[in-house]
């Protein structure tokens, strides 16, 4: 096979394009195709459900490489484009048309994709959200005086809600567990979030179970075990994500919660890497716990740290998780794994900001979360990040009080 | 021309740390180095225009609050994803104990 056929990258989502990127700036010089089944340039999701849906005439979305930036580093975009195999042994990616492209080394960024709802009637008006044009179709039915319903109170539902009400529309969000946020967020955070959207006149209705879904094209009602019924001229779904897998199943590379990776990314096939959304991976400041991640920053960091070991650098992956939220005016991060502590010490910064500290058994320093108005929490939740990734062991009065984090960084002389 | 702007005192922003300035309609970030140098920049991430002034400082970087975007300040350089443009600066000198930025005519 001719050397420069160079690496394949399947996902043109924020991982793919950020590793590309990230490829050239390393210095590698062979040919670089990613293939993306969506028609857009690689564009980022997290305005899908805030700007986007907050701004008629919000551009679409931020683009991550754009045509400009995909010529001056020579990389082959093939977009529209659904990789339907992977041969292995033949070292080359199958698209669904039938052709076939040869790879040196491959990388797969095929993120995931929203939980389907089972048993719910075919409509236009219920609706799901991971890409631009889920965005712009959502996009349409958000008006002053529409009835936006929206099922689960997870990040997707409660962004949603969000600028849906904002932009008038009346909203109602339902969530069969008894809070919202109930996966990695404290309960602290979930009650201040839930108040500020009962605030702000959204209907919060939890631990209630949907019996039935009755749809048109006009109109959804959504049956409640509580007894209510709730008719909405639109229902978005946010009931979680799955890894997609498919094509790493096909090839019979190993899959555990996303495709398995280890700390350096290789999955088990040979010359064969993962990253991203897709992948689960074990994680060494939390004992090699497997995780998988569905956050930006973790999506952006696997593809750079992807890209250099794909040119040689066998790095292990160790940043610590990270995630955040907007809402209304309020921002909410989480760094770290906030169900690996034991013991929360509680920091209040003023306007009804607070960061959260969660220590182990050791009193290590675990997991940091925060809410509050603007950026208020940012700064210490960074810092918090930092000492988490130092493995550091902070006096718990100067976590409670608002001492500096910084002096509680070792720091090189 | 350059046209010297008073911005604040020179006591007000913390050694490695960074302050908001408004001015004329336009926002600067101004920062302290651990060596108590002051730089300017422009106040708005490249990015998605968030305020640095709300970032973390360290040594000559300053980190972005929403993203985690890079610059240097001393430079406006962009140093790490996902920010890709760079800021742009400003000269800077401290009279008595108040900064002054230099903005242009
Ligand atoms: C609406 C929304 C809001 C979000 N907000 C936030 C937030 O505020 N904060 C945060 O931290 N995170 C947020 N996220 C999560 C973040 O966007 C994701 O973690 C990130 O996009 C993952 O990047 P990825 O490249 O791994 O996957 P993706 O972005 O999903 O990209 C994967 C791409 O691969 C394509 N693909 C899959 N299979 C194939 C195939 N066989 N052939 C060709 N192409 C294929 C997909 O169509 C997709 O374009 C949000 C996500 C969504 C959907
Ligand atoms: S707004 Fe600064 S990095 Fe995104």
């Amino acid at each position: 096979m001719s050397g420069d056929t160079g690496i394949i990258i399947v996902g043109a989502g924020e991982c793919g394009a950020r590793a590309a990127l990230s490829l050239r700036e390393n210095g590698y010089r062979q040919a670089i195709t990613l293939i993306g089944d969506e028609v857009h340039l690689p564009y980022e999701r997290p305005p899908l459900s805030k700007q986007v849906l907050l701004d008629e005439a919000a551009r679409p979305a931020s683009i991550v490489l754009s045509d400009i930036m995909l010529a001056e580093r020579a990389i082959r975009h093939v977009s529209g484009a659904s990789a339907s195999a992977i041969d292995t042994l033949g070292k080359q990616v199958i698209l669904s048309n039938g052709r076939a492209l040869s790879y040196d080394k491959l990388l797969l960024t095929t993120g995931a994709t929203p939980r389907r709802l089972p048993n719910a009637p075919a409509s236009s008006r219920i609706l799901y959200l991971r890409t631009i044009d889920d965005a712009l179709a959502l996009r349409s039915h958000i008006r002053a005086n529409m009835h936006v319903a929206v099922l689960g109170g997870g990040f997707i539902g409660l962004e949603v809600a969000a600028s849906a009400r904002s932009r008038g529309a009346k909203v109602t969000v339902i969530e069969s567990q008894e809070r919202i946020l109930k996966r990695g967020v404290p309960e602290p955070i979930a009650e201040t979030i839930t108040a500020l959207h009962r605030r702000n006149g959204v209907i919060v209705k939890c631990g209630v179970a949907v019996l039935g879904i009755e749809a048109d094209e006009r109109h959804v009602g959504i049956s409640l075990s509580d007894g209510d019924k709730v008719s909405a001229d639109v229902l978005i779904v946010g009931i979680g994500a799955q890894p997609r897998t498919e094509l790493a199943v096909q090839a019979g590379i190993a899959v555990d919660n996303g495709i398995a990776v280890n700390e350096r990314l290789e999955t088990s096939a040979a010359d064969i890497y993962a990253a991203g959304d897709c992948c689960s991976f074990p994680h060494p400041l939390y004992g090699g716990r497997r995780l998988r991640l569905e956050a930006w920053r973790n999506a952006q960091d696997q593809g750079i740290l992807a890209a250099a070991n794909l040119t040689g650098a066998a790095r292990s992956y160790q940043a610590v998780p990270y995630f955040w939220s907007d809402q209304y005016d309020h921002t909410l991060q989480i760094a770290g794994l906030v169900d690996e502590g034991q013991l929360v010490v509680r920091r209040d910064l003023g306007d009804g900001a607070f960061i959260l500290f969660h220590l182990d058994d050791e009193q290590r320093l675990v997991a940091a979360s925060g809410v509050g108005p603007g950026n208020k929490i940012a700064k210490d939740i960074k810092l918090s990040e930092m000492l988490i990734a130092k493995r550091v062991i902070p006096p718990i009065e100067a976590l409670a009080a608002e001492a500096n984090l910084k002096s509680l960084l070792p720091r090189a002389a | 021309m350059t046209n010297w702007v008073d911005a604040c005192a020179a006591d007000e922003i913390d050694q490695e740390d960074v302050v908001r300035f408004d001015h004329a309609g336009r926002t600067f970030a101004i920062y302290r180095s651990p060596d108590d140098e002051y730089f300017a920049t422009d106040g708005l991430c490249t990015h998605e225009k968030i305020h640095l002034a709300d970032g973390l400082v360290m040594d000559d970087i300053v980190e972005c609050p929403k993203h985690n975007g890079r610059f240097s300040y001393k430079t406006g350089e962009a140093r790490g994803a996902p920010v890709c443009i760079n800021l742009k600066t400003y000269q800077v000198k401290v009279e008595g104990d108040r900064v002054m930025i230099g903005i242009g005519a």
